[in-house]
């Protein structure tokens, strides 16, 4: 089955549709799947969810499609970075759901693996926990949250094989993995597609059993914030 | 007389023990990594990262490569990388020892706040939620008083909630305190504090 396509467009061509969820991975702007976050703008799919750990900034990321009011309703744990994001909530424009971080990360991983709920402590006694089920396990409180299912995975590695089997590199990782999992078809952009049998299997971070469609592409990996430390600290 | 944001942040320092894995948050927090001496310290980076490295040098930022606060960093030789969903189940397991965060408010019975002020810019919880709920020790590092020099230690929060009695140790510029049974206990208190003062500082109940 081929899996390589030649642009972003081609590759989410018949995929998308208005009113969709959409998991992406990222974390920041780090990892982000830039390339095919600016074909979806360019396809104009409407009323959109995304499942992102964040919203990206006014001119990156999931940003470009608040731009073009896109997006209907964020899952989300952070959004601090955007002021479009801001000006669109306020306004009623966009919904909102926050997420815990690793909440978030656990619901795409199960809905991945099939699971359709499942009960953390995280969030107990707080405005996470309201309308949520709670259940007692060994005399400590914990609340039922739901698995993600996707309509569509958009996801960023690093290098993949042409079967897709994937390769990240160093916290550009974050949630593309989980995020890959979720979604009924998933759509990956890297940085480079090697020759099937290139990559060591015992080193494969995710398996090409989740991977769908595939592209390579030339990123831009925007840096939200530089820290440095002067020469002579050495 | 006081112990200043350094000075904070070395006592905290005094928190971690050795083979110790560790989350710090944003602001006074990260400077507790530049006082852990020879203790054998791993930071976690929530992101996906053991082994957090310093700031990289000029020229030598990698895109891929940053810290929760999505600041660039750099690797350690010890570093490995996983996804969030491991990274947070390892916290959510226990597996990491402590997390050492700043608050706005904290309350006698260890309920913290500080993510959220109702009306103002809402920019969400992050990970600190799920920090708090889920590793073996929760240490919170903080000026004692706001900036209206209000005690931030209250006998009940009045911000929405991070986690419900959840936090083990307080460090102010004012001293040592701990969250026990009926309220706070002071385990110290700074250089040139005495103790009356910082119970005058509080507005929690100090217990013996």
């Amino acid at each position: 089955m081929k899996k390589v396509y030649g642009s972003a467009a081609e590759a989410l061509d018949g995929v998308l549709f208005d009113g969709m969820t959409i998991a992406a991975g990222g974390f920041g702007l780090c990892g982000i799947p830039e390339l095919l976050l600016e074909a979806i703008k360019q396809a104009g799919t409407k009323d959109l969810t995304f499942a992102s750990n964040n919203a990206g900034v006014d001119d990156f990321g999931i940003g470009i499609l608040l731009q073009t009011k896109q997006v209907k309703k964020m899952m989300s744990s952070y959004v601090g970075e955007n002021a479009e994001f801001m000006r669109q909530y306020l306004s009623g424009e966009l919904e909102l759901e926050f997420n815990p971080q690793g909440t978030l990360a656990e619901r795409m991983r199960a809905g991945g693996c099939g699971i359709p709920g499942f009960y953390t402590k995280t969030g107990v006694g707080t405005q996470i926990a309201e309308g949520k089920e709670v259940k007692v396990f060994d005399g400590e409180e914990y609340i039922l949250e739901r698995g993600i299912f996707a309509d569509l995975s958009i996801v960023k590695a690093w290098k993949a094989d042409e079967t897709g089997n994937l390769v990240f590199r160093k916290t550009a990782r974050n949630f593309n993995p989980p995020a890959a999992m979720c979604g009924k078809v998933c759509v990956v952009e890297v940085e480079e597609i090697v020759p099937t049998g290139s990559l060591d299997p015992d080193h494969i971070h995710l398996p090409g059993v989740y991977v769908h469609r595939l592209i390579q592409g030339e990123h831009e990996k925007r840096i939200e914030k530089v820290t440095t430390r002067p020469r002579e600290e050495a | 007389m006081a112990w200043d944001r350094n000075q904070m942040a070395a006592r905290a320092a005094q928190e971690l023990e050795d083979g110790m894995y560790v989350n710090l948050g944003i602001g006074i927090p990260t400077l507790v990594a530049n006082y852990v001496g020879d203790k054998d310290i791993t930071l976690q980076s929530e992101n996906g990262m053991l082994g957090m490295g310093p700031f990289p040098f000029e020229g030598e930022e990698d895109p891929d490569l940053i810290n929760a606060g999505k600041q660039t960093i750099t690797e350690l030789r010890r570093t490995a990388y996983f996804d969030s969903a491991t990274s947070f189940g390892m916290i959510r397991g226990g597996k990491i020892a402590a997390a050492i965060l700043g608050a706005m408010e904290v309350a006698e019975n260890g309920d913290l706040a500080n993510w959220m002020i109702p009306g103002k810019l809402i920019k969400g919880m992050g990970g600190a939620m799920d920090l708090v709920a889920g590793v073996g020790r929760v240490i919170v590092v903080m000026d004692h008083a706001n900036k209206h020099g209000e005690s931030k230690l209250l006998k009940e929060c009045t911000l929405p909630l991070t986690g419900k009695g959840v936090v083990d140790r307080i460090i102010t510029n004012l001293g040592v305190l701990d969250v026990v049974e009926g309220g706070l206990k002071i385990v110290e208190v700074a250089e040139g504090v005495t103790e009356d003062e910082l119970r005058a500082a509080t507005a929690a109940t100090i217990v013996n």
